[in-house]
Formats: C-alpha cells, structure tokens, sequence
C-alpha cells in the first residue's frame, strides 16, 4: 500500500515537470501549427541557466536556504529561458511563418542543434551536478515519503498551470491566442497584433520549460546537454495523450505519462522508462490522434 | 462632405494575376456606399487592401485624412476603420459572447466593450439568446449577424462588408439591411459590397461597378439602377 502510494506521488512529481514543458509544446502548436523540437531544449537551457546561478549564487544562499534559492533561481530562468524562446521565434520561425511546413520543420530541428552545441561548447559535454537537490526534510504519508522541495515544487507548477488556464480562458490575450489558433487572418481584422500574441505564447511556452529544466536537474541532481532530447519526445507524447493544442489535455497526458512510467519501471525495471512514452505516443496517434481531451469539433461547413 | 475614405489609382497584383488597376474610391461622411461586381471583378481585393491585408503595388488608400497605404491591419482597426470579412469568419470554437469580446480587442476600456455588447444583444436579440454557444454551431444569417455585431463592439467610424448577404433567404437578407441602415443612422460610414444589387442600391446613397480590376461604372443608386448595363448584369430585366 504504502509503496503504491509512493509511486503515486514519484509519477505525480514527475508529470507535474513533464506537463510544465508539454503545455509550451501544445500552446506552440495550438496557436502557429509548429511542433517546435527546439523545446526540450529550452528546458535544457533552463536547467543550465538555474545550474548557473545556483553556483554564482551559492555563498550568498549557503545552508538552509535552498529552498528559497531554488524559487528564486526558478523566477530568473522562467524569464531566461522566456527570452530565448521569444528571440527563437522571430529570427528562426517568424521569417518562415508562410514558408511550407517542412521548411519550418528542418529550422525546428536546426534549433534545437543549436541549443544542444551551443550548451556543449559552453559548459562542456559532461554531465554537471546540481548544486542543489531536493534531499532535506520530507513529510511521510502513509509510508510513502515526499521532501519540500519536491512539494514546493510542485505547488509552484500547479499555480503556473491554474495561471496559465486562467489567462488563456479568461483574458484578452488568451482569447487572441485562442483565435489566431483557429483564424490568424480574421485576428487581424480584430485589430489583434498576431505577431505580438504569438512572441508571447513563446515566452510563456519556454518560461515554463525553464521553470521545468530547474526542477529536473533539482531532482534528478544531474544536468547535461542532450537532457531536452528525450523530455522533448516525452512531453509532445504527453501533449498528444492529452489532445494537442489543448491546455488542460497537456497536463492531463503528463500526469498520465508520468504515472505510467512510475508503475510501468517500478515493475519492469527502469531501464524501460522510456519505452513507455513511445509505445503510449504510438498508441495515441494510431488508435486516437485527437487524445483524450482533443478538440471536439462543432464545425458547420 | 468630407471623405473618410479616398482610395486613389491603387494597383494590386498577386504574382502575376493583376486583380487591380487603378481603382479610385470615395466613400464620405455618413455614405453607404455599394461596390457592385461579378465573381473575381477583385471587391474582395479592393477592401482587403484598404484594410491592410493586401499590399497594393501603386496608389495610395486614405483613411480619416491619414495615409494608410503601409499601415498594419491592426493600427487600421484601432483608426475605426471596420472590415467584415467575405464569408463571416466567425471564430467558430469560441463563444458567442467571447467572439464579440474579441471585436472589441483594441478597446482598453472593459466597460465600453461590456456596454456595446449590451447594445449588440438589444438590436440582435437572437444573439443574445446563443451567448454561450459556439460561434460554429449557428446558422449562417446568425453567423452573419455575428460578424457584424462583433464589428459594432469596436466602434466603427466607417465599415466595410463584404458580402454580407451571401447564401443568406430573402427575410435574413432584409434583415441584415436593417442592421446595416442602422449602424449607419448611428453616425457610421459604410462600404458595401455585394452582387446582390438590388438589395445593395436600396440602401446605398452610390455605388461604383467594378469588372475585372477596374472601376467600369459610378453613380449614384438611383443612377446606377437605372443604367442599362446594371440592369442587365445584376439586376435581370
Ligand atoms: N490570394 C490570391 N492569390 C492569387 N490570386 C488571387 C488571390 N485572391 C484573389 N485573387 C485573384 O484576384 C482576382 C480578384 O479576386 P477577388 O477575390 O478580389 O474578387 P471578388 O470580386 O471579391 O470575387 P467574389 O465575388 O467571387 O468574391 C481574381 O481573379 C482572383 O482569382
Ligand atoms: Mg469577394
């Protein structure tokens, strides 16, 4: 039982990190149609650029306050990573924004070579340990154990993923992206600046992704430059579980990938985490491309 | 009369499809004015370049005294210069309400739009009653009527619609030139483009005929219904 329940909170940890960068992937293609595999990479970066502060950072933030370090040092990568993922989009995908999809494709994997090297060149290809990990103090449930910070954690994404929910449902902005998604056109005529809508998807988008690349290396206590390859594959598995283009679905599939992948290695070995996530994204995209929340669509034609 | 709209000698080409040639226009203070023309005489090209959509390789488009022949779609919008698109282009996965809030998008003052969308539901009652319903499940007069409520909520110093009657039974037809003469006895400017002449030059003060790319015709509706090529080509004998 109690070991049940620790693989429930292990998969809710993980999900809650995976479904930080799956809603990016999913807003991008929601709003431009551009499945960005530059992604992970942001996440990547993220992780890196809280790697960095966390070390310039660490006299001043010596001792017990790594919990405090850490939200900090999640603010300032969110807003990092927010600004690369803003300047990716206006000089890598905006000049190609009428260009044909494979164009905009072979850019998208461009980038995230780019990211990756640019990382390598700059940090060096080893892996890096985290300054801070999320060891310390921890509440016991029921036998099953979960630290602060991993709660801490936690709490910060779900307040991004309500405030996320919130701005793109009730706000003048969310309501912008959630035409251009359907009529980027007709947005015009609304007097919608759809340049400036979409900068700001892909601000919100990578801050997220930053947020998400400092919980992982927090949590898994090691960094290195290809990390975003794999949560890249894993969080568009997560977005098409959920249905993508769809917020809520994103954080639905991540929570159901991360669950899954916390019972699918506690019983056969952790060596085949990642096989769960491809054989889902298969799965998905043959027996049900629209995911579990996908769009339903009430069009007359 | 002063013009708030003055399109002169604009020239528009897509690649190597010439849709424009020197199309001059007028629309004044208080006009409804009606552009009449068949199936790919460039209407459609003619408001898209005015509102910003499509770049004309020649001329200049006036709006309220300024130049706007380089401007963006959405500084236009934000002049009061309104364009309904050809086809309604109704944001059919958002909400009724939610598709006029966006029609008041470059309106700072939430309190402006929530009055507007009141008026809208006053003079469009069936709207109302939809609110919460997806823009894409109504019928096309109500999607229509959509279009141009959502137009109303930013406040349109001049409007230009295209089509609007498109597909559209005889009743909503009449219908939607009620609402058309309304908003234009509320102080608005309106450029109306249509085939169906007949319902057009009823509430048009003038017109101009357009026939591949170029302004063949002008007058006034009175004028224009009565010449013999109108008659011919759109309004049967
Ligand atoms: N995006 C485009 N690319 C290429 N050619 C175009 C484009 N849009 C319009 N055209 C061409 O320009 C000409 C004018 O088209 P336009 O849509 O302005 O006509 P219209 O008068 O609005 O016709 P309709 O009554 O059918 O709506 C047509 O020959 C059309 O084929
Ligand atoms: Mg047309």
């Amino acid at each position: 039982m109690d070991y049940v329940l620790q693989l429930i909170l292990n998969g809710l940890f993980v999900g809650t990190f995976y479904a930080l960068v799956a809603l990016g992937y999913s807003m991008v293609y929601g709003i431009i149609k551009l499945l960005n595999f530059a992604h992970g990479d942001i996440y990547m970066l993220g992780g890196f650029v809280g790697f960095t502060l966390l070390t310039v950072g660490s006299g001043a933030l010596a001792g017990g306050g790594g919990i405090i370090a850490l939200v900090v040092v999640m603010a300032l990568a969110m807003v990092a990573t927010g600004l690369v993922g803003l300047v990716l989009e206006r000089v890598a995908y905006r000049p190609l924004r009428s260009a044909p999809r494979l164009s905009v494709l072979i850019t998208a994997v461009g980038a995230s070579f780019a990211l990756e090297y640019g990382v390598a060149v700059g940090y060096g290809p080893n892996p890096r340990a985290y300054p801070v990990t999320v060891g310390g103090g921890a509440v016991h449930l029921l036998g099953a154990r979960i630290t602060y910070a991993q709660l801490v954690m936690m709490a910060i994404a779900v307040i991004l993923m309500f405030g996320l929910d919130t701005l793109v449902r009730r706000t003048r902005s969310g309501r912008a992206m959630r035409a251009i998604s359907q009529d980027p056109r007709a947005c015009l005529l609304m007097g919608v600046n759809v340049d400036q809508v979409i900068s700001r998807t892909f601000f919100i988008g990578s801050a997220l992704a930053g947020a998400a690349g400092v919980m992982a290396g927090a949590y898994y206590g090691k960094i290195d430059f290809l990390m975003g390859f794999i949560i890249g594959l894993k969080a568009f598995t997560a977005a098409v579980i959920g249905g993508i283009g769809n917020i809520r679905g994103a954080v639905l599939g991540a929570i159901v990938l991360g669950l899954l992948e916390s019972f699918g290695t506690a019983w056969l070995g952790s060596q085949w985490r990642d096989v769960f996530a491809f054989a889902f994204l298969i799965l998905f995209l043959t027996v049900r491309p629209t995911g579990l929340l996908g769009e339903r669509v009430t069009e007359r034609v | 009369m002063t013009n708030v709209l003055e399109v002169d000698a604009v020239d528009v080409a897509y690649g190597k499809v010439q849709a424009l040639t020197g199309v001059s226009l007028t629309v004044g203070e208080g006009e409804v004015v009606s552009l009449l023309g068949n199936n790919g005489a460039g209407k459609s090209t003619t408001v898209s370049t005015i509102s910003g959509l499509v770049r004309p390789q020649q001329g200049t488009v006036t709006a309220f005294g300024r130049d706007i022949t380089r401007a963006t779609p959405w500084s236009i919008v934000e002049q009061g210069l309104i364009h309904v698109p050809e086809g309604r282009r109704i944001f059919s996965r958002l909400t009724v309400h939610e598709n006029l809030l966006l029609g008041g998008y470059t309106i700072k003052d939430n309190s402006l739009i929530e009055s507007r969308v009141r008026e809208v539901y006053d003079l469009l009652p069936r709207l109302a009653d939809r609110r919460a319903q997806q823009g894409g499940t109504l019928s096309g007069g109500e999607q229509q009527m959509l279009a141009i409520g959502r137009a109303m909520i930013a406040g349109p110093r001049l409007i230009m619609l295209d089509e609007p009657t498109m597909g559209l039974a005889p009743l909503v037809v009449a219908q939607v030139m009620e609402t058309i003469a309304a908003i234009n006895s509320a102080g608005a400017s309106v450029l109306l483009i249509e085939q169906n002449a007949r319902a057009a030059l009823k509430v048009a003060h003038r017109g101009y005929v357009l026939d591949s790319g170029r302004v063949t015709l002008t007058g006034t509706a009175a004028e224009l219904a009565r010449d013999p090529q109108v008659v011919e080509a759109y309004l049967g004998k």
